[in-house]
């Protein structure tokens, strides 16, 4: 790279510097996001407006292109691993200056299934889209599901499967939540490869969510209609 | 010594593989989220009837009841010390049902992904990959089994890592990847790379393909891209019957038997010389593709457009080995010093 394509993210301006930042998201520098977060916070940035004018549009790119077949895990994970290096410094910041709440999620990778990639690219867009993320990991039981989102005061429980001998279970999760009387108080989104807008209708899920942007998308019309109802 | 699948090819224009596993244990009572492999132990018997459904539909080849044998992921269920055992009664009841069959069936030793990512994106070592796909190798291999047969695959490290386990317990082995996102696999990797990448491997499989992911046009598209690339490597097509569907309770594969006999014989006419179904293929399905193949004359290389108006329509525009996918964002190419 010849010395004239350097470039000192400390001279942009903010436009500039928003900008680059969603090209390094886009690329996963992890190091230029959070030395690019630490500049805005010092400009007197609230840590709310970098995630939300920095960080989540930068995502939402990537989201896309995800989508779109532009981009594929792998270059996900690393735009991941940039993002939850910005993520890192804000969070404190975030709870201290009590920025908004979308919603509180539970989320899990079902009962005998080990693939937490999508999983975690959901919980990762969904935490940059404000929402409070509690993340069971994998391999997750009903009452797991149902006994921390009871605990927590959750809105939503995700779940996730990526084989079809597991993708059944979810079913065991919603079937449970309706015996304890419990189905109605949550939004239930279900994801994975080999599900579809059908499966989640036939399980009884609120939606089923084809990948991280829509998920972030689905959850956050869910919980505004819900709130509209209240 | 030349191994079983080799000296069957050499005698055949083409082979039937299996169809599904997991929805036939489901179908037998096997509960969602529970490890199939146990059964090898607890409920053998199910286990040959899963075998012999095949054999007797007139498969040439059919998988063991392993794809989740390595201990990462029989670490869910507490079994991750079983490796060894789990498999190598895999492969055994395989290996009494094919010898039982009066005609030559291969017992083919179902490796699948370990469900971690690799590094560096991931916590998962080449080396433990290696380690783990060596110690389920090497049950299937004291079980009998004749290869290995890795599926599913979305990493090329996993995939290589995967041979490299085989080869290390001398097994040889096949291996396919699963393109189920925009007609690439998870990892992005396209039916061109992939076919390329096999034959620069050290111990190179003895057949190689696609299994699983979406449809069975997408799995059609992806071994055109295998065979256009004029490799003499035999390619395998192993797809789903259908898309899957909750039906009363059970998942249920909306492709019907003369879908998959369309199929076998666009798979055939494709340039595929292994082929079989994947999740939701039943002996019912397979006796009609065993038909299809055995009666219907070979055709021409089939056209995108023809598979498309015989089995429905692919799931992106393109698969990523022509020009007409959506194109890479353009960059500012700045970095800071």
């Amino acid at each position: 790279m010849s010395d004239e394509d350097d470039l000192i993210l400390s001279e942009l301006d903010d436009g500039e510097l928003t900008e680059q930042m969603m090209d390094d998201l886009y690329d996963g520098l992890k190091e230029e996001i959070e030395e690019g977060v630490t500049i805005l916070l010092d400009r007197k940035w609230t840590p709310y407006d970098i995630l939300t004018k920095a960080l989540v549009p930068g995502m939402a790119i990537v989201g896309d292109d995800f989508r779109d077949g532009i981009l594929f895990v792998p270059e996900v994970l690393r735009a991941a691993q940039a993002m939850k290096g910005g993520m890192a410094i804000l969070k404190p910041l975030l709870v201290e200056t009590g920025a908004p709440k979308m919603g509180k999620m539970v989320i899990g990778t079902v009962k005998g299934d080990i693939h937490d990639i999508g999983k975690n690219l959901v919980a990762m867009m969904m935490e940059g889209a404000g929402f409070e993320i509690i993340d069971l990991g994998i391999n997750t039981e009903a009452e797991n599901y149902i006994g921390t989102a009871e605990r927590e005061g959750a809105d939503i429980i995700g779940m996730s499967a990526l084989l079809t001998t597991t993708m059944p279970y979810m079913k065991t999760v919603i079937e449970s939540l309706s015996e304890k009387g419990l189905r109605d108080k949550y939004i239930v989104l279900c994801g994975g490869a080999p599900l579809n807008e059908e499966f989640g209708r036939a399980i009884g899920a609120d939606a089923y969510c084809d990948d991280a942007a829509i998920a972030v998308e689905t959850a956050k019309k869910l919980v505004h209609a819900r709130h509209n109802q209240l | 010594m030349t191994d079983a699948l080799t000296k069957l090819l050499e005698t055949r224009d083409w082979l039937m593989a299996d169809g599904a596993t997991g929805t036939t244990l489901f179908n037998m009572g096997l509960s969602s989220g529970d490890a199939p492999e146990l059964w090898n132990v607890d409920k053998p018997e199910n286990i040959e009837k899963l075998y012999q459904g095949a054999v007797d539909a007139g498969s040439d080849i059919f998988l063991t009841n392993s794809f989740g044998g390595t201990a990462s992921r029989l670490k869910l269920h507490g079994a991750e010390d079983r490796v060894f055992e789990l498999n190598k009664a895999a492969a055994e009841i395989g290996r009494k049902v094919a010898d039982a069959a009066g005609r030559p069936v291969i017992v083919a030793g179902s490796m699948g992904p370990t469900g971690e990512i690799m590094e560096p994106m991931g916590p998962l070592s080449y080396e433990r990959a290696v380690e783990m796909f060596y110690e389920q190798a090497k049950g299937l291999k004291a079980g009998g089994a004749d290869i290995a047969w890795i599926e599913t695959i979305s990493s090329p490290d996993e995939y290589r890592a995967a041979a490299e386990g085989a080869a290390k317990a001398e097994l040889p082995w096949i291996g396919t990847m699963s393109f189920d996102t925009a007609g690439r696999t998870m990892m992005g990797v396209t039916s061109t790379e992939l076919s390329n990448m096999v034959e620069k491997l050290p111990t190179p499989p003895i057949a190689y393909g696609a299994n699983c992911g979406v449809g069975s046009s997408d799995l059609l598209r992806t071994v055109l891209g295998f065979s256009a690339q004029g490799h003499d490597r035999p390619i395998i097509a192993k797809g789903n019957a259908g898309i899957p569907r909750y039906v009363d309770g059970h998942i249920h594969y909306d492709g019907t038997p003369e879908l998959m006999a369309e199929y076998a014989v666009m798979a055939r006419d494709a340039g595929a010389r292994i082929i079989g179904g994947c999740c939701g293929t039943t002996p019912e399905h397979l006796k009609a593709m065993k038909e299809a193949l055995e009666t219907r004359p070979r055709g021409p290389r089939p056209t995108l457009e023809e598979i498309a108006e015989k089995l429905g329509g692919f799931s992106s525009a393109s698969d990523g080995t022509d020009d007409k996918g959506p194109a890479k964002r353009e960059r500012s190419g700045r970095r800071r010093r």
